[in-house]
């Protein structure tokens, strides 16, 4: 999630118009990059220098949580977690985000609120869930609630005070209405905005799952990671990062191919 | 016969912080069925808020403006406008664009589409009816804009700056196809520009306003025929006018009254 994609009309689609010859080479570049990463992995840690798994080590590890179900199970665990946390504050900061964006009295009413909850890491709000709320799913879910709430309830309410005016004065003088103009007219232009604030909660929500499981649970990846660590066991943290930041990494892919979908009318520079 | 558009001692008010801008003072004008009113003047003369009023996308702080005798209370369909900078939608195609007014109508879909193709066809974008207005050029959108409020078949055209944003030769091509247009239509349009050339070639009458209020200054006919063509152009009797026209915008004394 950079900093650069809250700017919807230039993040994100840099290539998309260049044509396939430059997503060849890029791709060859990207695989040249990662290729490199690994044998530098490879060459500091099998001269010794650095006390880490060597990749071969990590490569078995992978092949047996994956062969005795462990790593399924511990990512369908956090994967369900992310995903419901995620789907319910996402189902929420839309509609909230445009009644803030619409109607003056909404936002002044839930401004304040939104602006203090947004400064509180949404971790530092664990302690209180699990004291309120118990130590089964439901402080875990909450919190990756909170967290994707906050991040695209804001970007969906950016998006509705930042419809063009002369958009809406171009559709009232056409005829249309209130309800009309808020239809057709404030919700696909507020979209691409929606959209990078989808993209952003979904990033904060898988960050704040592996945080939240090391801190308290039974099950998926940040909880292996932290039982891993009790033995000592780096090869077991590794392979846990790397599914994490893997996993992380495709569902943004998705969003963004969801998002070059729903926003493919917009001018890119 | 009655005008079609009455400006009735039009006034308009803005509070700023520092007290209140006096936009527009008492403008007065009556524009005939089917005329060609362009509108001329420095930036500040109130030309536009006169236009946006008109349009009933803002209010008058007193007076009133009356279309075929009703005053205007807000937006209407039977008062098109059109804008600098095109305010296309878009996610909508051309024909969708133009569509619009007609979705909101309540037209069934086969009418609209007729309605459209003979309005995308009349500004030719015949080939671009399903391009998305990204890939239009400037004057394209314009001319997109153009058809848009053509096909809710309006009885008035308000025009702000439509061509300000345009290069100069696209900018002449638009004005002969919008003359064209007019004159099949024959509906009675409004026009505001900056340029005292645009505001002679198109206009049965130039409307000129001066600034510091906004005001009405003068009113200069344009007796020349039409269709219009590049000899009434560069003609000695066009650039007469061109002339007077150009005197009244550039050579304005400050106002005498209340300020």
């Amino acid at each position: 999630m950079s900093a650069a994609s809250a700017k919807p009309r230039t993040a994100s689609s840099g290539k998309a118009d260049r044509g396939p010859a430059m997503d060849f080479a890029s791709l060859g570049l990207n695989i040249a990059g990662v290729a490199a990463g690994v044998a530098i992995w490879w060459a500091l840690t099998g001269s010794g220098v650095v006390g880490l798994p060597r990749p071969p080590e990590v490569l078995a590890r992978f092949i047996e949580l994956l062969g005795n179900g462990q790593l399924l199970r511990d990512t369908a665990a956090s994967l369900a977690r992310v995903l419901t946390g995620f789907l319910l504050g996402v189902l929420l900061a839309i509609p909230v985000g445009f009644a803030m964006g619409w109607y003056k009295v909404a936002r002044a009413l839930v401004e304040p609120y939104l602006q203090f909850f947004r400064m509180i890491p949404p971790l530092a709000i664990i302690p209180l869930a699990i004291v309120t709320m118990g130590i089964e799913e439901t402080p875990k879910i909450f919190v990756i609630f909170l967290a994707s709430f906050l991040a695209s309830v804001v970007a969906t309410y950016q998006g509705v005070i930042s419809v063009d005016r002369t958009m809406i004065n171009a559709a009232r003088v056409l005829g249309a209405k209130d309800f009309t103009i808020f239809r057709r007219v404030v919700v696909p232009a507020s979209t691409p905005f929606i959209l990078v604030g989808v993209r952003i909660g979904l990033g904060s929500a898988w960050a704040t799952v592996v945080a939240a499981e090391l801190i308290a649970a039974q099950s998926g990846l940040g909880y292996r990671m932290q039982q891993a660590q009790l033995y000592y066991d780096l090869p077991t943290i590794f392979v846990s990062l790397f599914a994490i930041g893997i996993l992380g990494l495709a569902m943004d892919r998705m969003l963004q191919a969801v998002e070059r979908r729903l926003t493919i009318w917009q001018e890119r520079i | 016969m009655t005008p079609k558009i009455v400006f009735d001692n039009v006034t308009r008010r803005f509070d700023l912080k520092g007290g209140s801008f006096l936009a527009l003072d008492r403008f007065s004008l009556d524009v005939a069925d089917g005329e060609f009113v362009t509108v001329v003047g420095p930036s500040g003369c109130g030309k536009s808020t006169a236009l946006n009023i008109a349009a009933g996308l803002l209010k008058a702080s007193s007076g009133e403006v009356t279309v075929d005798g009703k005053p205007v209370e807000g937006p209407g369909p039977e008062r098109g406008m059109i804008f600098q900078q095109y305010a296309l939608f878009p996610w909508l195609s051309v024909r969708d664009n133009v569509e619009f007014g007609l979705r909101i109508k309540g037209e069934p879909p086969a009418r609209r589409r007729e309605i459209a193709e003979r309005f995308i066809d009349l500004v030719g974008l015949g080939q671009f009816a399903d391009a998305l207005p990204k890939t239009l050029s400037g004057g394209m959108k314009q001319r997109c804009a153009i058809a848009r409020a053509y096909a809710v078949d309006p009885v008035i055209l308000l025009m702000d700056e439509p061509f300000g944003a345009l290069d100069a030769l696209t900018r002449v091509q638009l004005q002969d196809q919008l003359l064209e247009t007019w004159s099949r239509e024959r509906r009675t349009v409004m026009f505001i520009t900056h340029d005292v050339d645009e505001a002679v070639y198109l206009a049965n009458r130039v409307v000129v306003m001066a600034a510091g209020p906004g005001r009405l200054q003068e009113i200069i006919e344009v007796d020349l025929p039409y269709p219009r063509t590049e000899e009434i152009r560069l003609s000695p009797e066009f650039t007469a006018i061109r002339n007077r026209v150009w005197h009244a915008v550039y050579h304005q004394q400050p106002a005498q009254s209340h300020g």
